[in-house]
């Protein structure tokens, strides 16, 4: 067994209250693995957390050049933390590339960590640094604090009695990295040491060798002189007391899907088909094969949503996901299940478009689509998730609409969320609102004939699920006769049936919560309307300007279609109304339309979600004009 | 939506008339869509399944409105998508008895991709494709199974794009199961539902009917009453493949090579024949490729009706459903544990 102690010979310690960090590398260099260890451990302590990683698009980008960076950035703090930073106050670069792609969003006065060895002059050269340039010597870093480890160098040396390979050696070295870090910011590694016993049970060899290299590197904050004037640093853990998971937004999205069908005592089926950024989902509900799960993986984005509405039609919780090229192709099936009335729930992981776009990166354009997005008269629920965690309310919230109102609901996350992490304080099954699907029961032959389009007072129909005696009836895309469901040309039926599934969705409205003030006073000079994954930045964006003490307020929307009832009201308790958006102005558009009020856009669509200076900015700005 | 008594009753004692709607047909007068509906009727008393554990599966086109007709649960669907919502259905209730209703349109053009994938996944569906080599519902153009030359109304000059033949494509996907029946076969079509709907995997009956508005003759030189003894060879397993109006003629295989012989002339019995197997996947695969003799010569070969192919392998749900009880062999996931997952820690 390795030793794991972590006694350190005495060096400052200093507070922070949240601490912003980016690993940085090449694709190869194992950054991801590396923020991820990171992340648990201190989430394991016991702090406020969110991450976001960032990789290349190409599974192999080409090694050493910008393009093929890989970065994690995490922020964690004593006190709740939105977003992972809108900058950060510590760069590992493993190599310039990474440098070079990410020096801009570094605190002025920010600590720099360099693998010297991503820095000669092959990498300096891949990286597009001219001739004879190299960062780290040239002062172009004066105004950060800059730490030179050769880090390859360092990991071969602690590594050369431990009978691996000399390329098994080498990628040992993000290892090396991540107990620097440990000890800079005053974490144990034993967590970690675990974990790499568990990941690499069938090799014990290998297991010992990486935990050697956490420790290398743990030493080597220890040890070394380099760091002594800067000292170490200490982020003391505050979360309540509790059980607690770290889940991406996708991981919560799928959570949430096969838990509302336990909940409602069905199956859950997900038909799909792999696409960019919300293949997770799909991956994630194959594994749940112990709840009964069943995924189906269609063999298109059509037959990925068909196959689920004949599930639905069968009786079980079916939902889809994807993201929008995917969701465009799904439109026509869209509109089968809005007619059929069957419950449906499409989870659209939105990404920038329009077309292939920027597959891998978070966009907020996909809303009109969501809203009108069919032929014909087709209203359909709309929800969005404000957080990682919040993809699991969410579409817990969408499963429940789409069961208890008989519709399908589009729930919509991003590419930010998908990706993202951060605590979630777990459930306890008793807390999940109950769902209560409408099933016809079976019919008995003195019983009047099954009428499959007679509604309740919230306008529902009931669901008649096959194998129930009695209730043999035949759904469609053809339009249906009020209440008995044969296909109907008449037009006063046609136009009636229009109304009626407008209705419907209208009255979801009424067993909604009202909209609330997520910070703020009630009434005042600004208020921030967001929307998705914005959640984070203008959270913190607000809590600073009320900080500053100005006449700010934040209200973040979920349920889009329909509206909460209150919405109006609340909006025109402000002088000014600004919605930040990641794409080109589009609920902007939906608030004015609706509430005859003239809102301020702020768009933001450069594939990158917003952050908090951005926002802060922006309303800085705009109460100046007030 | 029907008046009379809808209660299920054991599998035996339903008749056609039990599996009837109370909505009219609409198909045109002459429509072989009528008597494959009949056929339907008449199975499935057969099969011994109460009435509501019998779904409909359609896409859209003219055999597509057939589960309307139908007093069992089903549905119409979209344009080419019935074997996903029949999928879906199928994985999701294994328990049911699950039939598709397409055409040459629905089947193989928009739902082409859609064919190919179910046949190779196999999911227990009997699938009824009525093919009229033709559009009908869209008034009349060309569908991917009509043939080289003909004029339609978008194709004035002649069909150029080469036809699909549907059974060498399903095989070729990894079918289990192909049959071929015309429209007006009567019994013969229902003894064709009855093995197909027993199959285990997907069935996949192609059934030959003329359109009478806009392709009534397209079978004629197999179905018509003067053409069908010379022209069809009706398979039979373990039979020798005979055929002709005095069973005087029979296949041979020269090498991989079929060749029709007259018995008396070549002096040759029965037994120097061909012998239908239908497990015999190569055997099916030159079979399949009859169809692709449109010769019209003496020598052409006869259109090969009847059981194809028929191949014993598990199916999709099954496979599926066997892996969920490998998942659940200690026990199935309680809600707690779902949200507490495997990593989940402890803040004391």
């Amino acid at each position: 067994m390795t030793d794991t102690t972590t006694t350190s010979r005495k060096v400052n310690i200093t507070p922070k209250a949240s601490v912003s960090v980016l690993f940085a590398g090449d694709s190869g260099d194992g950054m991801q693995l590396t923020g991820t260890q990171f992340a648990n451990t201190v989430a394991v302590r016991g702090s406020e957390l969110n991450t976001f990683p960032n990789f290349p698009s190409e599974i192999r980008a080409p090694a050493g050049t910008i393009s093929g960076v890989s970065g994690f950035q995490l922020q964690f703090g004593s006190k709740p933390v939105y977003t992972p930073g809108a900058k950060f106050d510590v760069m590992i670069a493993m190599n310039s590339a990474a440098l070079k792609a990410n020096i801009k969003d570094l605190h002025r006065g920010g600590i720099i960590i360099a693998g010297t060895e991503g820095f000669d002059e092959k990498n300096l050269k891949l990286a597009g640094y001219p001739e004879g340039v190299n960062p780290l010597e040239d002062g172009s870093l004066s105004n950060y604090i800059v730490f030179q480890v050769p880090v390859l160098q360092l990991t071969r040396e602690a590594l050369k009695e431990s009978g691996l390979s000399s390329r098994e050696i080498d990628r040992c070295k993000n290892m090396f990295v991540l107990g620097l870090l440990y000890w800079l910011y005053n974490l144990t590694i034993e967590g970690t040491a675990e974990t790499l016993r568990a990941k690499f049970k069938k090799s014990p060899q290998m297991a010992e060798a990486n935990i050697t290299a956490v420790q290398a590197g743990y030493n080597f904050g220890d040890e070394t002189e380099i760091f002594a004037n800067l000292g170490r640093f200490d982020v003391a853990p505050q979360k309540q007391h509790g059980v607690y998971r770290r889940v991406t937004g996708n991981e919560a999205s799928a959570i949430a899907l096969a838990a509302a069908a336990k909940k409602a005592g069905l199956e859950l089926f997900l038909g799909s088909y792999p696409i960019t950024p919300a293949t997770e989902i799909l991956q994630n509900l194959a594994k749940m094969k112990k709840w009964g799960v069943k995924t189906f993986q269609a063999e298109d984005e059509i037959a990925g949503i068909v196959s689920s509405i004949g599930a639905s039609f069968g009786g079980a919780l079916a939902a889809t996901n994807t993201s929008g090229p995917g969701l465009a192709l799904k439109t026509e099936a869209l509109g089968l299940a809005v007619i059929m009335e069957i419950p449906l729930v499409i989870i659209n992981v939105q990404r920038g478009g329009p077309s292939t776009g920027l597959p891998t990166k978070p966009e907020q354009s996909d809303l009109f689509m969501a809203l009108y997005g069919r032929h014909g008269d087709a209203p359909m629920p709309v929800i969005a998730a404000s957080s990682p965690v919040d993809c699991f309310y969410t579409t817990y919230e969408a499963a429940r609409i789409a069961l208890e109102h008989m519709t399908p609901v589009l729930c919509l996350t991003d590419g930010y969320l998908a990706l993202s992490s951060e605590p979630w304080k777990v459930e306890s099954p008793d807390n999940l609102a109950e769902i209560k699907p409408r099933i016809q029961p079976a019919r008995k032959p003195e019983d009047p004939p099954y009428l499959p389009y007679k509604r309740d007072e919230k306008q529902v129909r009931a669901w008649a699920i096959p194998g129930t005696p009695g209730l043999e009836h035949r759904l469609g895309g053809l339009e249906k006769q009020h209440e008995t469901g044969n296909v109907s040309h008449d037009p006063d039926n046609h136009e009636l049936m229009t109304k009626l599934r407008a209705e419907k969705v209208n009255r979801i409205a009424d067993s909604i919560p009202l909209q609330s003030i997520d910070n703020g006073p009630e009434k005042g000079d600004l208020l921030v309307l967001g929307w998705g994954s914005s959640y984070g930045a203008i959270k913190t964006a607000v809590e600073q300007a009320l900080e500053q003490g100005l006449s700010v307020a934040h209200a973040h929307l979920r349920y889009i279609h329909p509206f909460p009832k209150n919405l109006g009201t609340l909006l025109g308790n402000y002088k000014k109304v600004v919605i930040p958006e990641n794409n080109n102005g589009q609920l902007v558009h939906v608030i004015r339309d609706t509430f005859l009020i003239e809102p301020v856009g702020y768009s933001k669509v450069k594939g990158l979600p917003f952050n908090e200076m951005e926002i802060l900015e922006k309303i800085t700005d705009l109460l100046k004009e007030l | 939506m029907t008046e009379k008594d809808t209660t299920a009753t054991a599998g035996s004692a339903y008749t056609a008339k039990d599996f009837a709607s109370n909505q009219e047909p609409k198909w045109c007068p002459g429509c072989g869509d009528h008597a494959v509906l009949q056929q339907i009727k008449s199975t499935l008393p057969d099969l011994g399944i109460a009435r509501e554990n019998f779904a409909f599966i359609s896409g859209i086109g003219c055999s597509s409105r057939l589960p309307y007709y139908m007093e069992t649960y089903g549905v119409h669907g979209i344009h080419g998508r019935a074997l996903p919502m029949a999928t879906g259905l199928k994985v999701a209730r294994p328990d049911l008895c699950v039939w598709v209703a397409t055409g040459d349109g629905d089947a193989l053009s928009i739902g082409g991709n859609h064919f190919i994938h179910t046949l190779r996944r196999n999911p227990d569906l009997n699938v009824v494709l009525l093919n009229n080599e033709i559009y009908g519902l869209t008034k009349g153009q060309y569908s991917p199974t009509t043939k080289i030359g003909m004029r339609t109304v978008t194709s004035p000059s002649g069909v150029i794009d080469h036809p699909f033949n549907t059974a060498s494509l399903a095989i070729g996907s990894g079918g289990t199961f192909f049959a071929r029946a015309f429209d007006r076969d009567g019994k013969y079509l229902r003894s064709i539902f009855n093995r197909a709907a027993k199959h285990k995997g997907m069935s996949l009956v192609e059934i030959y009917q003329a359109c009478p508005i806009f392709n009534n003759s397209a079978f004629e030189a197999f179905a018509s009453a003067e053409n069908k003894a010379e022209n069809t060879v009706y398979l039979e397993q373990g039979k020798p493949l005979v055929f002709g109006a005095a069973s005087n003629k029979g296949i041979k295989l020269d090498g991989f090579k079929p060749v029709v012989v007259d018995l008396e002339k070549a002096g040759l019995s029965q037994s120097d024949l061909w012998v239908h197997d239908e497990a015999d996947i190569n055997k099916a695969a030159i079979l399949a490729r009859f169809a692709d003799d449109l010769s019209g010569a003496e020598s052409s070969l006869p259109r090969p009706m009847g059981i194809l192919y028929a191949e014993d392998r598990v199916t999709y749900e099954d496979a599926l459903t066997a892996q969920i009880g490998d998942a659940q062999a200690k026990g199935a996931g309680t809600l707690e544990e779902l949200l507490r997952g495997e990593n989940s820690y402890v803040i004391k």
